[in-house]
């Protein structure tokens, strides 16, 4: 998918997720998808249309259903396993952890309707814990990508490497991005707007806003740099360097403000180059909402993400 | 039969039915004295389920499984999943035995990292097929490799071994029910139903049974049979005994700790550790039965 330009159009990339993995397993029978009765959340109607065999559901069993993938892919297999991602990571933590990273099987779990994507379903239904807590697991790799296209390009990437990879799959609305770098590379950021006054380092769903709020800031006079990051584990420390130098960062996810990608920036930070930071995400339990209204109650969209710039910078909003 | 030439179970293991119970029989005396040695060189580990398990083990490993120790990855190899990971002591002795690594490194076990961990690990050492140690994760797994197998027509079998406490875990049931819901003929599920868990008796601390009932409910062939019967347990493995449509639970009835008189049978051994003693008087009564 060529996306040289910003388009006003707006995703759901469950539907990039679901055309790309019907065509990857178009071209490489290894490739099957591990459903626990989500095949209509997952949006794989057709993959499962088209290849019955290849869609194993475990009905409502997220446990089994994970490993279950890591059989599959001792069997050879290149399984997709998707659920809420809510339940995926939280009800199969163990399974993640042991059948997954610490066996490193070549399994790709795909947390689908990430974040508050569920909004007034409730913290039940929100996933802001999952990376948190799959940062903590060593050996398994953590993607959130920001868009269509980096969603596609995560999925292909994650069925070319052997090992577990964990990737968020969110529903929420969501541009196009002007892309900087046409190759995507796990382990590799992206930076979409270079600037000397502060860095925002966000992820997934907030990279656009991140790029909406560095607009407002140009003109204030103030410089951002705005990186995708969209690996969280392996994190890309050139470019927390690199960001670090500005003197100035904003993290932003639509996850938990503590142990997420703000952790992740937060200790790099502190081991090699002390910095002032903000942390934006959630600060827990979130009160009845849609996703959008919780989106900009938390900050987390351009106004909340340009005032957090400022008053790291110790500037008041110009006029 | 489930042996073929090319791969080790008839490469190693005689075609008469008699030889083939004697065979067994020596490799799990020769694991009782290797696992104890380990545990008792070592000063800790799981005697008492590692007993339990040897002549289900040592019936796979020395006369079932298609598997070869030069290739041990081989897309079609038998698997065999050690559910209950605690149980090393068996795993180790009878993957040393069949020849996947050196006899010899037996005596790193648990030691500064060695790769006999206390729980097995595929990352580290060739022939284990998932890691586990916690207890619910094994037989899932192996029910996803007889999905692979039944999507892709193989005719690789696949061998978990659970233990019966382990049964309480509800992932059990979950993989349970999509086994059977699939008619997962190519998968073979033995409980090592020695009676014990950690502290007490299955029953009294949260029962298992009707064991049987609960399998054929689930989809399940049942076979129930005494498991330190070698030529049971041959019999109750045999391919062309099993139903190819269903899945087979395999209920060996065993005693902790069996092969050694003080052991059987008894909670304390579930992680005890001889004395000297104790591992003296343990490998004499192992020698004085091969003798007989």
């Amino acid at each position: 998918m060529s996306a040289a330009t910003a388009s006003p159009s707006l995703f759901d990339c469950r539907d990039i997720y679901a055309r790309t993995v019907e065509e990857l397993a178009a071209a490489d029978d290894r490739i099957v998808v591990v459903v626990n009765d989500s095949v209509g959340s997952s949006k794989l109607g057709k993959f499962r249309d088209r290849f019955p065999r290849r869609l194993v559901n475990v009905g409502i069993a997220e446990q089994n259903m994970v490993g279950v993938g890591a059989g599959l892919a001792n069997g050879g297999k290149i399984p997709f396993v998707s659920g809420a991602a809510c339940f995926l990571t939280a009800r199969a933590m163990e399974q993640i952890k042991v059948d997954c990273a610490y066996s490193q099987a070549n399994v790709k779990l795909c947390g689908i309707s990430s974040g508050v994507a569920y909004g007034e379903l409730g913290a039940t239904h929100h996933s802001i814990e999952d990376v948190a807590w799959l940062r903590a697991i060593d050996k398994l790799t953590v993607i959130v990508p920001a868009d269509p296209w980096q969603t596609a390009e995560a999925i292909k990437a994650a069925a070319d490497f052997d090992g577990p990879v964990f990737i968020r799959i969110s529903r929420m609305p969501v541009p196009e991005l002007p892309r900087t770098d046409p190759v995507f590379r796990i382990g590799k950021a992206e930076v979409l707007r270079d600037g000397s006054d502060l860095a925002i380092i966000a992820s997934g769903t907030t990279v656009h806003h991140a790029l909406a709020a560095a607009e407002a800031l140009a003109g204030e006079g103030i410089a951002t740099r705005v990186i995708n990051m969209a690996t969280v584990s392996p994190i890309d420390t050139d470019a927390l360097a690199a960001a670090a130098a500005t003197g100035a960062i904003v993290t932003v996810e639509e996850g938990l403000a503590r142990g997420g990608l703000g952790g992740a920036v937060a200790e790099y930070c502190a081991a090699h180059a002390p910095v002032r930071m903000r942390m934006l995400g959630f600060p827990g339990f979130l009160p009845t909402g849609s996703a959008a209204w919780l989106m900009e109650h938390f900050g987390l969209t351009a106004p909340g993400i340009a005032t957090a710039a400022r008053e790291l910078l110790g500037v008041a909003r110009a006029q | 039969m489930s042996n073929s030439e090319e791969l080790l179970g008839t490469a190693a293991a005689p075609a008469d039915r008699d030889a083939r119970v004697s065979n067994v029989r020596n490799r799990a005396n020769w694991m009782r004295r290797r696992l104890l040695k380990m545990i008792f060189d070592a000063g800790q580990g799981h005697p008492g389920g590692d007993l339990s398990a040897t002549d289900v083990v040592a019936t796979l490993y020395f006369d079932i499984l298609r598997i070869d120790p030069t290739n041990p990855a081989a897309p079609n190899r038998d698997r065999f999943v050690l559910s209950k990971g605690h149980c090393t002591g068996a795993l180790y002795s009878a993957l040393a035995g069949a020849g996947f690594f050196p006899e010899a490194e037996l005596d790193t076990y648990l030691k500064p990292e060695s790769r006999l961990n206390g729980h097995p690990n595929r990352v580290y050492l060739p022939g284990v097929e998932t890691n586990t140690g916690p207890l619910g994760h094994g037989f899932p797994v192996a029910t996803g490799i007889a999905i692979a197998g039944q999507i892709d027509q193989a005719d690789y079998r696949v061998f978990v071994l659970t233990g019966d406490g382990e049964l309480q875990e509800g992932s059990m049931w979950e993989a349970a029910m999509l086994a059977g819901h699939r008619g997962l003929g190519n998968l073979t599920l033995v409980v090592d139903r020695n009676r014990l868990q950690q502290g007490a008796g299955t029953e009294e601390t949260n029962a298992i049974e009707p064991l049987a009932d609960k399998w054929r409910a689930f989809g399940w062939d049942v076979v129930e049979l005494d498991g330190h019967d070698h030529g049971a347990l041959i019999d109750a493995f045999d391919a062309a005994a099993a139903p190819r449509d269903k899945p087979r639970c395999i209920i060996a009835h065993t005693f902790k700790g069996q092969g050694v008189s003080f052991m059987r049978d008894q909670a304390g051994w579930h992680h005890g550790v001889p004395n000297a003693a104790q591992y003296a008087q343990a490998i004499a009564e192992l020698e004085a039965e091969m003798a007989s």
